[in-house]
């Protein structure tokens, strides 16, 4: 959770100085929902897809944070060689599916995969993220009743921070505990403290059990909050600043799992000796994302098709 | 160690902004995430906020001030006290892309859309077809139909899905007996719900499946185009080659019979202008059955546009087990020296009934027939103009923008010097397709306007 935070921080700072470009969307408050929920995975068995607000969640799966860094940059050592940008990632050897840039796309595509896992009988389950203004797309609904009429192992995960870019979710939603979104598809939901990594690895667990039993997908609304913008362009006028300070003061995800290492006997030194680690590799890596240069030329023309016709 | 707080950039245009207010003073301890100060973009007023924790040095730029250039120093900062290892170690790293950003300013990636990606043109053709070859007669459904049982036979990957395909038998019988040889687990009933199933099948196709996705028609693949473009085509783009997309969308395409604008649609020239796809549209049973084969087996994602009115028509096919054909290749299905007509789908038919009334007129008519329209084997088109200097493209479809302007284009780009007449196009009035008989009729193209242009392009 510090590595994501820490990440984020750098990439919205190299953002302010022009060496990331366009659209990115920090995951800065949410950081419990990927850690809690990757940590109950089994990595290289069950698959992972998300939309455009995806670098936390690859941090979570492991994946290097020099390449990622590298592909907010532009830069051809980054994990899609530059040509996919901040929110256009992905990691096949981990089963990270990306990273897209259309809201509630991942959604159907995660059906998909979870189809995938069921047609080749292989055990794994498929995490599907989308946000609150996600929740509103008709292609979830699509996308739920396949799930459930052909029992998919699949947990759709609704990251509810609460505002989609500028609208809250009770000026965007008529029903707006997500949880229930589920209903009229049989699909089961359950509210999650999105803010407290072990309630989220705790109803994970649960959700992993019921899938993997065959009783077909199940649903997750993880409730949460960013901290920045909608996007680096987004003043964040729609709340007030005190609404900020109070999640950030009383439910930080990270002074809360800081609290639960204390508890357990993890003493302050070894945190901070963890916090200058992870400082040490993400200065690494925003190293690195500087220091490569921009993809060869000719990247330009290749990857647009597979084969030769 | 002071660290250089630089006018941030916060927005994706932003080049300069004015600093409106300062919301901390000299000497405040800040922490990361605080607020530093409020800054005016072109687009709206933002907080900036505090990344590292320390103590504010001095403030560069007075609030207030107009037109701060993104990247200029407006404070410094000193590293936190008592925790010295670690600011003195990030200190460095922070100061290291400010002083870069100057020095990299002319590296700034310029963006690229205005250019488009070109396609290699592999030379390739039809596999030689033995002496004494037995030819079965054969529907164009039946051709597709064992195209695909064929491929499901031989990959467990391949599987059928999409609106009536397994019980129904498929709404135009294009599947018919799929779901008796290989199951319900490989021939998937789906609810009416294109954008989602597509969806699915993208999904799968990321997941290592190799899915048939069939539209009922491709009027109501209009619901799903999103999969069809923002997944399907350009991830393989967008993931530097890391994630395929091997799908084929298929189904009928084009004009069907008094069934209005909304059922009558020829979405050839909108798949054919985006890069990451391959579209296919055959005209004869022996192709539909070769490119089907290919499009399954192709590793990257295929719209293979059939045709609701030659789904019954019998032509002569090859009996050769295994029968591919090579993607991107036009085949040149009756030799003339006199004009090129160019066509696909259900185009060639009339191009080719247009070729035997010109034959009785002395004038001997050269037919194209595209097959593939992304890549386009422009090489085959140009060779026969060079012969014929004279070119007519046949199309089932509006006039703008369609197949026909690209092939137009690129004669006019290419062969200029090769033509002895204006390139003609033949194709359907400008209009949404009416449903009333003698309307609908003067709507579409037929072998007589074929002739007609022709002639004209022959000066007769």
């Amino acid at each position: 959770m510090v590595l994501i935070r820490r990440f984020e921080e750098k990439a919205g700072q190299l953002y302010g100085l022009g060496l990331i470009g366009g659209f990115c969307h920090l995951y800065i408050g949410q950081e419990a929902v990927a850690v809690g929920i990757q940590s109950a995975l089994t990595p290289g068995k069950d698959s992972v897809i998300t939309g455009y607000r995806d670098h936390g969640h690859m941090l979570a799966y492991g994946i290097d944070p020099n390449v990622i860094m590298a592909e907010l940059t532009g830069r051809g050592a980054g994990i899609s060689h530059g040509k996919g940008g901040s929110m256009h990632m992905f990691s096949v050897e981990h089963k990270f599916y990306g990273g897209h840039g259309i809201v509630g796309a991942q959604v159907s595509l995660g059906a998909g995969l979870g189809f995938a896992h069921k047609y080749n009988d292989d055990g794994g389950v498929c995490v599907a993220y989308f946000g609150d203004g996600a929740s509103n797309q008709g292609q979830v609904y699509e996308s739920f009743n396949m799930a459930e009429l052909w029992k998919l192992p699949i947990i759709f995960v609704i990251e509810n921070n609460q505002y989609a870019m500028g609208t809250s979710v009770n000026r965007s939603s008529a029903e707006d505990q997500l949880y229930r979104r589920g209903e009229s598809f049989r699909i089961p939901g359950i509210q999650v403290n999105g803010m407290d990594v072990l309630a989220v690895r705790g109803a994970t667990e649960e959700a992993l059990k019921w899938v993997q039993a065959g009783k077909g997908p199940i649903l997750l609304e993880m409730k949460t909050y960013r901290y920045r913008g909608h996007s680096m362009s987004d003043p964040a006028k729609y709340r007030s600043r005190e609404e900020v300070q109070e999640m950030r003061d009383k439910s930080d995800p990270i002074e809360g799992a800081k609290a639960y290492l204390l508890k357990a006997g993890v003493s302050e030194d070894e945190i901070k000796k963890m916090d200058q680690d992870i400082r040490k590799i993400v200065s690494e890596a925003a190293d690195f994302a500087e220091s490569s240069p921009e993809p060869d030329a000719a990247e330009l023309y290749t990857d647009v098709l597979v084969e030769q016709y | 160690m002071g660290i250089e707080i630089k006018m941030p950039a916060l927005s994706p245009t932003m080049e300069e902004g004015t600093l409106s207010k300062w919301l901390v003073k000299e000497g405040d301890e800040v922490k990361s995430g605080d607020i530093l100060a409020e800054i005016e973009t072109d687009k709206a007023t933002m907080e900036f906020e505090a990344v590292d924790e320390g103590k504010i040095g001095k403030i560069m730029i007075a609030e207030g001030t107009d037109g701060v250039k993104v990247g200029t120093v407006i404070a410094t900062m000193a590293g936190e006290d008592g925790a010295e290892e670690a600011p003195a170690k990030a200190a460095p790293v922070a100061e290291k892309p400010a002083a870069n950003a100057e020095a990299e300013a002319p590296k700034k990636a310029e963006s690229g859309t205005a250019k488009l990606a070109t396609e290699a043109k592999a030379l390739v053709s039809d596999p030689a077809i033995p002496e004494g070859t037995e030819y079965v007669k054969i529907t164009v459904r039946e051709a597709l139909r064992d195209a695909m049982a064929e491929e499901m036979r031989s990959d467990d990957r391949v599987f059928v899905m999409g609106e009536e395909v397994a019980e129904y038998q498929g709404a135009y019988k294009v599947t018919q007996g799929l779901l008796a040889e290989f199951g319900p687990r490989r021939v998937i009933d789906t609810p009416i719900t294109e954008y989602g199933f597509a969806g699915v099948g993208t999904g799968a196709a990321m997941g290592g499946l190799r899915p048939v996705i069939e539209f009922m028609t491709f009027n109501f693949a209009m619901q799903a185009i999103d999969h069809i473009i923002n997944s399907a085509a350009k991830t393989n783009y967008m993931s530097g080659g890391q994630m395929r997309c091997p799908i084929v969308f298929r189904g009928p395409n084009g004009a069907a019979s008094r069934v209005g604008a909304q059922h009558s649609q020829n979405y050839a020239p909108w798949y054919a202008s985006v890069p990451g796809l391959i579209v296919i549209a055959p005209y004869d049973a022996a192709d539909a059955k070769g490119l089907l084969k290919a499009a399954i087996r192709c590793a990257d994602p295929v719209v293979f546009l059939e045709n609701e009115l030659l789904y019954g028509r019998t032509f002569d096919i090859p009996k050769i087990d295994d029968y591919v054909l090579p993607i991107g290749k036009a085949r040149i299905v009756r030799e003339g020296k006199d004009v090129t007509l160019v066509s696909y789908s259900i185009g060639v038919g009339l191009a080719l009934e247009a070729a035997e009334t010109l034959a009785g007129e002395g004038i001997d008519a050269e037919v194209i027939d595209l097959r593939t329209l992304r890549p386009l084997d422009t090489a085959t088109v140009l060779e026969s103009l060079k012969k014929t200097n004279r070119i007519v493209v046949v199309e089932e479809g509006w006039p703008t923008c369609s197949i026909a302007s690209e092939i137009a284009a690129v004669v006019m780009e290419q062969c200029f010097d090769d033509l002895d007449a204006p390139v003609l196009r033949v194709t359907n009035e400008d209009v949404p397709l009416p449903y009333a008989a003698n309307l609908e009729k003067a709507a579409l193209i037929d072998a007589s306007r074929v002739v007609v242009a022709a002639k004209k392009v022959c000066y007769r």
